[in-house]
């Protein structure tokens, strides 16, 4: 597929805030699936700042905004050409050993319950088998529904509770994956969302679990399936905070509030 | 007695580096003793060097006590430790490039991949980052004892941000003011080229973006941190200023601190604060300490921060076991300083033993620090040790266990006159550009009879330590 | 230099300045209560209270200005952010924050200060005479701006001490005036009718300026005359006068020094310019508690902008 991206996230603070400090991983990430056409960042009054790829093959790019600054809009738009891998993250340049993804977080932890459930993957022999598995139970456990939980639920809540959005699925999915020994890990991105409505959020997010011999393949409880070619891949992290394509903190006691606003479009219909 | 080595005596004999300050001992009557100490102790509040204890309340303004009898080396006995230290402080750094590299180490099978890949200092953040000079560790303190003339143990390595070379310092200079006749008498090395060391020593590893003479501040947690007299201390003497979080600032690609005359750019930032707390962007979003953004600076190469994060995964406890291996694979030398024997009680074998002779072992905390959390067997109750067992059972992989060793004694005033007491050593080793030591350390005293415990949180002394010229 | 340093050297002489303010408010405080009017005493407690700035907060914890509660409070009391305990311990810390900025005499100074004010503070109160606090306050004060001005380096540290002590000392003597004008003279037809002479004289000895002021005009003590010497005089060092002209002259050195001329320079001197062409009738004419009023507010501009330009940090 040809897809195209426009995302717009705008902040708003209730009073000015003296500067902004942004970091942002929104670059398609280099792997076979996906080969970036054009694609460009920008940020109101922003000034540039360090740029790298990160150990886990991301490429980083902080900004800065000088105050007294109300609001800041950041804006991405561009065209990825995309492949169906059937979910499996190949020729991407990454240092971070695997084993570094079974390192649990607050949102990842895993309670009884999730115990319990990543225990019936254990029927399956080998690790793909089990990983596809785990991701059919956490999208039986956890009904979608937004408005249910909210950015700081973790999985054992949202499990609790049956119901939540992608970051959900995906923090239960991954905490199900590491405690049956599997490294997994948290993925942002975007999905192109077809007219039937069969796929939910543009703005998406789905889990990766190691499995050796193939490497990285992405899971998407959400949506049940492997991302394929409708998804883009942004970045990776230990959970939804780590894995987020923009972190952002600014300086002053304005109270911020977030709007935004992801269009995807296939341009070969 | 008998059991433990004394550094000045060996039986009725004064050993040689001691054999001057026998005569000096000797001459001092009790009444000059008392007025020196005094005198001593006036100085060090003057100079307002104090220490508070973490979570004891009481008096921020406490002084560490201050022995005045001081621990001698001989220029060959420190000569031998000199090199061990070097090859040891090499050695960790060439670990830590290689762990947040390819992991040769690991791939060869020299050490367990878990206890790295999935270690709590572990900084996922800096895989892929080599550091200027590949120095990942700047200032590496070795914590030393000794048990015998020529038997050294390594006790721990710090490569995060070692405290107490304040102490190093301070100590001398004290003694420099109170007995001239002492420095002339003996040819002693000095230490106060130390921070002009340090100073070069940071300059060298300036990123690769700075094209100026380096600017290099020194980050503090505060004022109410208990080290934060040497924090200004070491500032002062390296003529850098000395900064809080909100004294800096990330724009751009660089980092600024806020001056009278307007923002000026910051290359190197010698840190005292913990990897958790310096970039809130990155790592602890509730940090008020840290400058948000500087990570991302970092990693681009527009400023260099001494130790560089993730430094940590090199002196955890578990992983000092295999310090010496890491010599051996990095360096193709044999370590020329031991490791004290020590049990994991993560491996079933060793938690098996550890449990059956806890009181005959010292049992620490894989991530305590400061003599907390800490058992040592044969100075405990039945009661303590039973309810440490308890500890140790619930999470094994939190404990290291190792034999009680006799550690060295040196003659320490105390009440009564002239006594033996237990020290222990740490140098403190300078890595950038080039890898340095200066000819001193801070001897830490268990000034209680018989204690083996020296942190100076649970009522431990300092002396000055000195290295005897050829 | 760091402006964090810049503002710690700047908030130790604050709050030495603040400090022996409060020493000189119990002092003449004492006086008065030994005259025999008990209403008198009673206003001119309030009206010292206010004058500090902290009349609500009296009340509220206290209720009745009796003289042993109006000495825990401006001593002693640490919720008072003004009492002398709470300013020489904040001057302390400040000082202990930029150790490296002071000289060991400066930094002996601060520390003895504070030192002592520990051993006061576990003294028995019966042991404690006022007249010793107030003389152990501005004696200490005095040691410490000494140890400044003998000692430190004339650098841009000792600019930002000045500029502190300046700022301070101009904003308490424009409101101890303020205070005794508006709050107990409300009858316009007493003003210059010589009836206010020993609220007047109470006023001076505030300023720890009677003796001064007699030498300086002799006779008769008459609202003008201290208008004058309280505000326009460059000869007394508490004047309006003064303290704008320290502030100038500190502030044009820096204005050197970092080679960039600045707002709060410019200031500075607008307001050392005018004061020195206001004659007395001018202030009556503009009214007195309107001029200081006035004062106050330009005073605090001035701060706003020091803080701004070099203090905070965030000049571009």
């Amino acid at each position: 597929m040809l897809l195209s991206v426009d995302h717009v996230t705008r902040y708003r603070y209730d009073q000015p805030v003296r500067a902004v400090m942004q970091s942002h991983r929104l670059t398609p990430s280099a792997f076979d699936g996906q080969k970036v056409r054009n694609w460009k960042v920008s940020v109101t009054d922003g000034i540039p700042g360090g740029a790298f790829r990160d150990g886990a093959g991301d490429r980083v790019q902080a900004w800065t905004v000088k105050g007294p600054v109300s609001e800041i809009e950041v804006h991405v738009v561009g065209t990825v050409e995309t492949l169906d891998l059937a979910g499996v993250l190949r020729g991407h340049r990454e240092m971070v050993q695997p084993e570094v993804y079974l390192v649990d977080t607050l949102p990842t932890e895993a309670d009884a319950a999730l115990a319990a459930l990543a225990q019936t993957a254990l029927a399956e022999e080998g690790p793909l088998a089990r990983a596809h598995r785990l991701a059919a139970v956490v999208a039986d456990a956890i009904a979608y529904r937004p408005g249910a939980t909210h950015a700081h639920t973790t999985a054992a809540e949202a499990l609790a509770l049956g119901e939540g959005v992608c970051q959900d699925h995906a923090h239960a999915l991954i905490a199900c994956a590491r405690v049956i020994g599997l490294p997994a890990r948290y993925v942002s991105g975007y999905l192109f969302a077809t007219a039937d409505g069969a796929a939910h959020e543009a703005a998406h997010a789905w889990a990766e679990i190691h499995v050796a011999g193939l490497g990285w393949v992405g899971f998407d409880p959400a949506n049940r399936c492997c991302p394929d070619e409708r998804y883009i891949r942004l970045g990776s992290g230990l959970d939804a905070q780590d894995a987020a394509p923009i972190r952002g903190i600014a300086r002053g006691l304005g109270v911020e509030s977030l709007d935004v606003t992801v269009a995807v479009q296939n341009l070969q219909q | 007695m008998s059991q433990y080595f004394n550094e000045m005596y060996d039986g009725g004999k004064v050993r040689m580096p001691y054999a001057r300050l026998e005569d000096w001992m000797n001459a001092m009557p009790a009444s000059l003793r008392t007025l020196k100490q005094a005198e001593a102790e006036d100085l060090f509040r003057r100079i307002g060097i104090t220490f508070a204890v973490y979570g004891e309340g009481g008096d921020p303004d406490r002084l560490i006590p201050f022995d005045m009898f001081p621990r001698v080396f001989t220029a060959s006995e420190w000569a031998r430790l000199e090199k061990g230290i070097k090859q040891r402080a090499r050695a960790l750094n060439a670990f830590l490039v290689d762990v947040y590299g390819r992991g040769e180490i690991i791939r060869a099978g020299r050490i367990p991949s878990r206890l790295v890949y999935q270690n709590e200092a572990f900084e996922k953040a800096v895989v892929g980052m080599k550091p200027p000079k590949g120095v990942y560790s700047h200032i590496v303190g070795i914590d030393i004892v000794r048990t015998g003339p020529d038997e050294f143990f390594v006790l721990e390595d710090n490569c995060r941000t070692p405290s107490g070379v304040s102490y190093m310092l301070e100590n001398r200079e004290i003694m420099m003011r109170m007995f001239p006749d002492l420095f002339r008498g003996n040819r002693i090395e000095p230490v106060d080229r130390y921070p002009e060391i340090l100073r070069r020593t940071l300059a060298s590893v300036a990123p690769q973006k700075c094209t100026n003479e380096p600017t290099i501040v020194l980050l503090t947690p505060g004022h109410f941190n208990s080290a934060y007299y040497e924090h200004s201390f070491l500032a002062d003497l390296m003529g850098i200023e000395l900064v809080e979080g909100q004294d800096l600032f990330v724009e751009g690609e660089f980092v600024w601190m806020r001056t009278t005359e307007g923002p000026k750019k910051v290359d190197v930032v010698y840190r005292r604060i913990d990897d958790a707390f310096i970039d809130p962007l990155c790592f602890r979003p509730d940090s008020m300490l840290g400058v948000p953004g500087l990570m991302d600076v970092y990693r681009s190469g527009g400023v260099s921060i001494c130790s560089a994060p993730g430094a940590g995964v090199a002196d955890d406890k578990a992983v000092y076991t295999f310090v010496p291996e890491m010599v051996r694979f990095y360096l193709g030398e044999e370590p020329i300083l031991q490791n004290v024997p020590t049990w994991q009680c993560g491996k079933e074998a060793d938690l098996r033993y550890v449990l059956d002779n806890l009181s005959e072992l010292v049992v620490k905390e894989v991530h305590g620090s400061g003599g907390y959390g800490m058992l040592v067997g044969p100075k405990s109750t039945k009661d303590q040790i039973e309810s440490f067992r308890m500890k140790i059972k619930a999470d094994p992989g939190n404990y290291i266990a190792q034999p009680t060793l006799a550690l060295s004694t040196t003659p320490t005033f105390v009440a009564e006159g002239v006594a033996p007491r237990h020290v222990d050593l740490r140098p403190y080793c300078l890595v950038g550009e080039g890898i340095e030591l200066v000819p001193g350390a801070l001897t830490r005293v268990a000034l209680t009879e018989g204690s083996l415990v020296v942190n100076s949180s649970q009522g431990g002394g300092v002396k000055d330590t000195w290295v005897l010229a050829e | 230099m760091l402006s964090r340093t810049a503002d710690n050297l700047f908030w130790i002489a604050r709050y030495m300045e603040r400090a022996e303010t409060a020493a000189r408010l119990l002092e003449v405080g004492s006086r008065i209560a030994l005259l025999p009017s008990a209403a008198g005493y009673r206003n001119e407690w309030d009206s010292l209270l206010q004058a500090s700035g902290n009349a609500d907060a009296f009340a509220r914890k206290y209720g009745d200005p009796v003289q042993r509660n109006i000495e825990s409070f401006l001593f002693f009391d640490r919720d008072n952010p003004s009492s002398v305990a709470s300013c020489i311990t904040t001057a302390r810390e400040n000082g202990r924050i930029v150790r490296t900025a002071l000289t060991t005499q400066v930094w002996d100074a601060l520390n003895t200060a504070f030192q002592e004010l520990r051993q006061l503070e576990r003294t028995p109160r019966s042991e404690l005479e006022l007249s010793r606090l107030t003389e152990w306050t501005m004696r200490h004060a005095a040691m410490v701006r000494g140890a400044i001005e003998a000692t430190l380096l004339r650098n841009d540290g000792w600019d930002f001490l000045n500029i502190g002590y300046s700022l301070e000392r101009a904003d308490n003597t424009a409101r101890l005036m303020d205070v005794k004008y508006y709050v107990l003279l409300p009858r316009v037809e007493f003003v210059g009718s010589g009836l206010d002479n020993y609220q007047w004289t109470t006023l001076l000895r505030a300023m720890s300026a009677h003796r001064a002021f007699h030498w300086a005009y002799g006779g008769e003590v008459t609202a003008a005359k201290i208008a004058h010497f309280l505000i326009l005089n460059p000869q007394c060092p508490r004047s309006l006068i003064t303290c704008v002209e320290g502030l100038s002259a500190h502030l044009d050195r820096l204005a050197r020094l970092y080679g960039a001329t600045t707002e709060a320079q410019a200031q500075a001197r607008g307001m050392l310019v005018a004061l020195s062409e206001t004659r007395e009738d001018d202030i009556f004419d503009e009214g007195l508690h309107d001029f200081l009023s006035r004062f106050i507010r330009e005073t605090a501009a001035l701060g706003s902008l020091i803080h701004e330009t070099y203090l905070s940090g965030d000049m571009r």
